[in-house]
């Protein structure tokens, strides 16, 4: 059924497409650490493909590379069939490619609505001068790019904090206002590195069920990494594991469960 | 009503009115700060270098005349037509745009990332090469610059002020015109950094180069963006500072007049730099008036750096700068 290149629809009746990104043997080193080494994986279609390890093993590395702040020294990305050519990580993500970061990259200064809307800025294509003008269409423009933030915000239940500027906002908020800024930007992929990082059960909760809520609403695909195998194993329809830079497992979460490789590598291993 | 006040009170209104250029040229420094943390010493120098543009582009004259007639042994020194004010302020907007996009191709694109000192230091070379560039380009003379701004007394002040006070404020146009200039240049800028997708990505950019990477947002283009911009607050202090007292190269100086009115209003506060530049205009004019023949005169050259220093020791901040909060 994995194997079928047209898709095919999961066990609780999402429909899963063909190849939207693939990483072709992908090596990217700083100086003498090899960071990834000679990986492959492809990323499908409506799913949510998650990628895994321990500390230090290349994840946010890779996840750099799919977003083009990282370039690797081998290796080739394909997006939507083509090869991507070298990328500045802002045509990454005018390509379609929006993300969220470990530590939270949001702009601390501005309110929340300011934040989201600034995943709208792709969609705004009005010039400097009808801007000055402000009626008319680019008036249109803020308004419909207004409605669409509004709808996301809805969704991610941060209503009440709309007009608060992000710096006062706690860990797990700022967290789903990252969220929500990237998928302002209607990502054709969006790239979540490690969502849950720092947050208590009850956040994890949450975030869990909003990823899976916008994966089922809107058909996003997703790649995420995250540390904590429980929730990992629930959310994911497919796992990459790495270790040290190298990639020791790829299939869905009951074959990546019962890998040898895998359980050496999160339990540890005595090497006689 | 005693002689003193009222005289006061004219003393008083120059002072606003010298606090608006103050406030024109502290603009500048805030907006390439806020927007890239880069304390810009040489704004003080474009708006010469725009001034002196706007006088040689009105005059015809040829950009590196001296230059050109060193090496060709030639005598061009004017094309012979006068351009129109306004258009000469097109064209000189269209050249300060070429500068903001060779600072950035040339200079800062390479120090990306770097200590804020360091960007504070080629900004300081920037100034003395711009100072050169214009030199070589314009010659050193001084020059009048005048697009047709109304200069002089402005009767009605003067002729309702005596009817009330019997004594007549001298007030000149030029002041009144550069007030309300910049009042509609601080109003469009405000709208421009808020309302505008543009102003968004600014202020995105200034906050987080990361995040404003990961929305789409070319950090290049924005940096150009606020530097034009820059360039055009020095084009319209120039052209004010350039009417008022001629185009010349102590022009630059008024950028360290700039310095007392940022520490007052915050480095990153656009109203900030207006009630700043206001409350050192009018402070100086009128500690000039009060204490300044106790004194001996010429208050007026320390008055605004020692009104700093005592705001740096007791609100390091300024009035309307972000609060310093060390999180421990």
């Amino acid at each position: 059924m994995l194997d079928n290149p047209e898709g095919y629809v999961t066990e609780d009746g999402r429909k899963i497409g063909g190849v939207v990104m693939e990483m072709k043997n992908i090596t990217l080193r700083f100086g003498g650490v090899v960071a990834i080494k000679d990986i492959s994986f492809d990323i499908r279609e409506g799913e949510i493909r998650a990628i895994i390890g321990p500390n230090g093993a290349g994840k946010s590395s890779m996840l750099n590379v799919i977003s083009g702040f990282y370039v690797p020294q081998e290796g080739e990305v394909w997006f939507h069939g083509a090869k991507r050519p070298q990328m500045r990580p802002f045509e990454v993500a005018q390509q379609g490619i929006a993300r969220t970061f470990q530590n939270i990259a949001l702009f601390e200064g501005m309110s929340v609505l300011d934040n989201v809307m600034t995943g709208r800025l792709s969609f705004m294509k009005t010039n400097i001068l009808q801007q000055a003008m402000w009626k008319g269409k680019a008036e249109a423009e803020e308004v419909e790019n207004r409605e669409a933030v509004e709808k996301i915000i809805d969704f991610l239940e941060i209503q009440h904090i709309r007009k608060t500027p992000v710096a006062r906002l706690p860990y797990g908020l700022k967290k789903r206002v990252e969220l929500a800024r990237a998928l302002a930007a209607e990502p054709k992929l969006l790239l979540l590195d490690e969502p849950m990082a720092g947050m208590n059960v009850e956040e994890k909760e949450d975030m869990s069920r909003f990823i899976l809520d916008v994966n089922d609403e809107f058909g996003t695909t997703i790649a995420l990494i995250e540390h904590d195998m429980g929730v990992v194993m629930d959310l994911s329809d497919r796992v990459v594991v790495m270790d040290y830079g190298k990639k020791i497992g790829d299939g869905t979460p009951d074959e990546v469960r019962n890998n040898q490789e895998v359980i050496d590598a999160y339990l540890g291993v005595s090497h006689d | 009503m005693p002689d003193q006040l009222i005289f006061a009170m004219e003393v008083f209104l120059n002072g606003l009115m010298a606090g608006v250029l103050y406030a024109l040229v502290a603009l500048g420094f805030v907006l390439i700060y806020k927007a890239s943390g880069i304390f810009n010493y040489a704004q003080g120098v474009m708006a010469l270098f725009a001034a002196m543009t706007l006088v040689g582009i009105m005059n015809g004259q040829v950009p590196f005349a001296h230059l050109i007639n060193a090496i060709f042994g030639t005598h061009v020194h004017y094309f012979g037509w006068n351009v129109p004010a306004l258009v000469a302020i097109v064209l000189t907007m269209g050249v300060m745009v070429l500068l903001a996009w060779c600072v950035q191709r040339f200079v800062m694109r390479h120090l990306v990332g770097q200590e804020p000192i360091i960007l504070f230091m080629a900004t300081i070379g920037l100034a003395y090469f711009l100072e050169g560039v214009a030199d070589l380009m314009w010659g050193s003379e001084i020059k009048t610059l005048d697009v047709g701004l109304p200069q002089g007394i402005n009767l009605w002040i003067d002729e309702s002020t005596f009817n009330i006070f019997g004594y007549g404020f001298f007030i000149d146009n030029l002041d009144i015109v550069a007030t309300v200039i910049a009042a509609l240049l601080v109003a469009a800028l405000v709208a421009f950094s808020q309302y505008t997708k543009q102003g968004r990505a600014m202020r995105a950019v200034a906050d987080d180069h990361q995040a404003a990477l990961s929305v789409g947002i070319s950090l290049n283009f924005i940096w150009v963006m606020v530097w034009s911009v820059a360039g055009f607050v020095a084009l319209v202090a120039g052209i004010m500072w350039g009417t008022k007292s001629g185009v010349q190269f102590s022009l630059s100086l008024i950028a360290l007049k700039a310095l007392p009115v940022l520490m007052l209003g915050g480095f990153t506060s656009i109203p900030g730099a207006i009630v700043g530049g206001l409350i050192i205009g009018v402070g100086e004019k009128l500690f000039e008036f009060a204490v300044g023949p106790l004194v001996g005169g010429a208050t007026e050259n320390w008055f605004a750096y020692v009104l700093a220093l005592i705001f740096l020791v007791f609100r390091p901040q300024g009035l309307f700068g972000e609060k310093i909060i060390e999180r421990v």
